[in-house]
């Protein structure tokens, strides 16, 4: 059986911490799994954690009255599902909904930032590799806002 | 690698600019705004993966269209046309039995016989309409998949109804060596595939930079993130082609309309490989 320590170590976004690090992520993390149109948050609820996917496909939603749910991006295999445990008032923007069955690691957003408030180096480098998912969700953002498959753009 | 059309038609005729009547055989809508024609091809027209037609409504205007069928020995010449401006939204209207001129093939074409020499892999990255001039390389490495290594199709679009030729996704993935992966900039609720940026397909998709030859069709903005995300992965510059849009007119590099500083799109392209034109891909000026 696979420590949890371990699947730390094989996900691409904590590539790169030391041992004590890993040792510390540990105790805020543990396996969770997700069935096909489970939704794993919901817009408005306190956003306790981020999930770090290992194999499946979230789509990230938000529902425009009249129109129903609106796809807005998908996080899929090595990525990171959800930030909004670092701000206050810790609240999920949007709907996850689990489009391909799930297989990730949950780390406690209250965990985290406790170990991040008394460890800087870690919460230094999580930080960090938080701001380069937030800068690809961006410029990704940026270039849908583009538009540029519309006819005559 | 060589991009030159051979000339087994005679496009460069006494007449080049004279379209022949063509009786429309069929009409496939691919999308809420793009049909495919299927023009009559009984004279045995060929033609390089890559080329275009001008199509002429009489009465109207005439306008390039990409051919995007296959084979070259068909009876039917196919090309994909979306509703964008004054003839093409007339153009996706026509029914089948219409008659409208048709000349050419004109312009170059896609490496495909350079990488089936070396027996490379085919990367196809595709962008929206783009993706109808690169089906006639489609065809052609699913029909002489000996002669290539893996085919790689990379297919992006504005919404899930916008993948055109998706009845033909299963078939394509069922041959070997064939990877098919498309992604949207907007999803809707029943759609399972990603949601996001042609580029993240890029990221997440392994091939070997020694042995690819990449070939990018789609709006000029999705294709300068394309080329410096390839380049990015470590592919030569000069095993990226690249299919560019101007406005042709004349089709034969006499009127100048799509002049590119030193080239015509329509006589020296569209196709061209990467080297050839990145330095005009970044002037903001063109």
């Amino acid at each position: 059986m696979e420590t949890i320590e371990r699947l730390l170590r094989e996900h691409p976004f904590l590539q790169g911490l030391d041992d004590r690090q890993f040792a510390l992520l540990a105790g805020c993390a543990k396996k969770a799994r997700f069935a096909a149109g489970e939704y794993i948050f919901r817009e408005g609820q306190e956003a306790n954690a981020s999930y770090l996917v290992r194999t499946g496909r979230v789509s990230l939603e938000v529902n425009v009255a009249g129109r129903g749910p609106v796809q807005l991006h998908t996080v899929e295999e090595g990525e990171v599902l959800g930030w909004s445990w670092l701000y206050p008032p810790y609240r999920w923007q949007f709907d996850a909904r689990v489009v391909e069955p799930l297989w990730a690691i949950f780390l406690d957003g209250a965990c985290l930032r406790s170990k991040c408030e008394s460890d800087h180096d870690l919460g230094y480098e999580l930080v960090k590799r938080l701001l380069r998912q937030v800068h690809q969700r961006l410029e990704r953002a940026r270039f849908q806002l583009l538009d540029i498959y519309r006819a005559g753009s | 690698m060589e991009t030159r059309a051979s000339d087994p038609n005679g496009a460069a005729s006494p007449a080049p600019t004279l379209p022949r009547a063509t009786p429309v055989r069929r009409v496939i809508r691919e999308s809420a705004d793009t049909v495919t024609l299927e023009l009559d091809n009984s004279v045995g027209r060929s033609f390089a993966p890559g080329q275009f037609n001008m199509l002429y409504l009489f009465g109207v205007g005439e306008v390039a269209v990409s051919i995007s069928g296959g084979p070259v020995e068909s009876q039917v010449l196919a090309h994909t046309v979306r509703a964008a401006g004054a003839v093409t939204r007339l153009l996706v209207n026509v029914k089948r039995g219409a008659t409208i001129g048709v000349r050419g093939p004109y312009g170059s074409a896609w490496p495909i016989e350079g990488a089936a020499r070396e027996r490379l892999d085919l990367l196809v990255v595709a962008g929206g309409i783009g993706i109808a001039p690169l089906r006639p390389v489609i065809y052609h490495a699913l029909r002489e998949r000996h002669r290539f290594g893996r085919l790689i199709v990379l297919f992006g679009a504005r919404r899930p109804d916008d993948l055109i030729y998706a009845r033909e996704f299963n078939r394509w993935r069922a041959y070997p060596g064939v990877e098919l992966r498309t992604i949207v900039d907007h999803g809707s609720s029943n759609w399972r595939g990603p949601v996001g940026i042609i580029t993240d397909l890029l990221a997440t998709t392994d091939f070997d930079h020694d042995d690819t030859l990449a070939m990018v069709c789609g709006p000029e903005v999705m294709m300068r993130f394309v080329r410096h995300a390839l380049v990015g992965r470590g592919l030569p510059p000069e095993r990226i082609y690249l299919s560019l849009e101007r406005n042709m007119k004349c089709a034969i590099g006499h009127c100048g309309h799509c002049q590119l500083l030193p080239f015509f799109v329509c006589k020296d392209g569209p196709i061209f490989a990467l080297p050839k034109v990145a330095p005009l891909l970044d002037m903001r000026e063109l």
